[in-house]
């Protein structure tokens, strides 16, 4: 994966770098699936991996292929990213082992979930029944979002085209 | 790509598997992983790869934009529905246990509704932005 990231922002050809990001998703759903995270994995492999290259190359269709130079010096960028990166390590230090049974995640909410969703919801699928049914609003959020986004989209790229002669095309 | 017979003939073989397998997501997430979100996608790349083979026309044919832009808020409008028929029922929003008469059964037909409004979204969403990509192009 670290392969990959690297790749994909050394790279001029926008082409090579979508596929490069379609392999990073994969790789990354593959990670997902061994740390037994299968809903998460299905989501990055169908969306990351799929239809979001799809939109890729239908938006490197519509602009040039390969990347222009850059204008403004880099000093400035590699400094921001360093810092926030190194603040995020910072941010991780504090934070419970992975897996770790003690940590709050695992302690508040969590039991109930694995151990009463199959009464209380009849869904064997904890995913499922936490996303539809206990935090059915973020799911409700998530769609909104969804509905939203497809409408910006629309507003932007596919209004009737009115002033065909002049203008845009 | 109207030339290329392997890529037809092989399309045509995996588009009504790829629908299949994303109706089996759809329907069974409450069992297996998955769900409305997966599903939708998984559906809509079945669309798009019939519009990438055999046309942007012809998958418009197909699936006109106008049913799409009928769907995108028909989804939202189940899953909002579900928790407004919840209050009229007496319950809280969102809160499907008073759907059916055991309480658990009724969490189990709510999941199903909402994570079908999800489902017609998110397709429908992800086919539409397609649909306006591809044909903005040309």
């Amino acid at each position: 994966m670290v392969v990959t990231a690297v790749a994909v922002v050394r790279q001029r050809d926008l082409f090579a770098a979508v596929m490069l990001t379609g392999i990073f998703s994969l790789l990354s759903a593959g990670l997902f699936v061994d740390w037994d995270a299968v809903d998460v994995a299905f989501t990055e492999a169908s969306v990351g991996a799929g239809i979001v290259t799809v939109l890729m190359l239908g938006t490197l269709a519509l602009t040039a292929p390969t990347e222009k130079k850059a204008v403004h010096s880099r000093i400035l960028p590699l400094v921001v990213v360093t810092l926030t990166g190194a603040a995020l390590i910072y941010g991780t230090l504090d934070m419970p082992l992975y897996g770790d049974p003690e940590a709050p995640i695992n302690r508040h909410v969590v039991p109930r979930y694995l151990n009463e969703s199959l009464e209380e919801t009849n869904v064997p699928n904890v995913v499922a029944a936490v996303l539809a049914s206990y935090r059915g609003y973020d799911t409700l959020g998530e769609t909104t979002v969804i509905f939203t986004a497809g409408i910006g989209v629309l507003l932007l790229l596919g209004g009737r085209r009115r002033n065909k002669g002049g203008g845009r095309k | 790509m109207r030339h290329h017979v392997v890529l037809r003939v092989v399309a045509k073989l995996l588009i009504p598997m790829i629908m299949l397998f994303g109706l089996y997501v759809q329907f069974h997430g409450d069992y297996g992983p998955g769900g409305g979100f997966q599903a939708g996608v998984i559906f809509a790349a079945a669309i798009i790869l019939y519009a990438i083979v055999f046309g942007l026309e012809s998958a418009r044919r197909v699936v006109r934009p106008a049913i799409l832009r009928v769907l995108v808020p028909l989804g939202v409008l189940i899953y909002g529905g579900v928790g407004v028929a919840n209050i009229l029922l007496g319950g809280n929003y969102l809160d499907y246990s008073v759907l059916a008469h055991d309480s658990a059964h009724g969490q189990h037909v709510g999941i199903l509704l909402v994570e079908l409004g999800v489902g017609i979204t998110v397709s429908s969403v992800m086919i539409l932005i397609f649909f306006t990509f591809a044909g903005r192009g040309r």
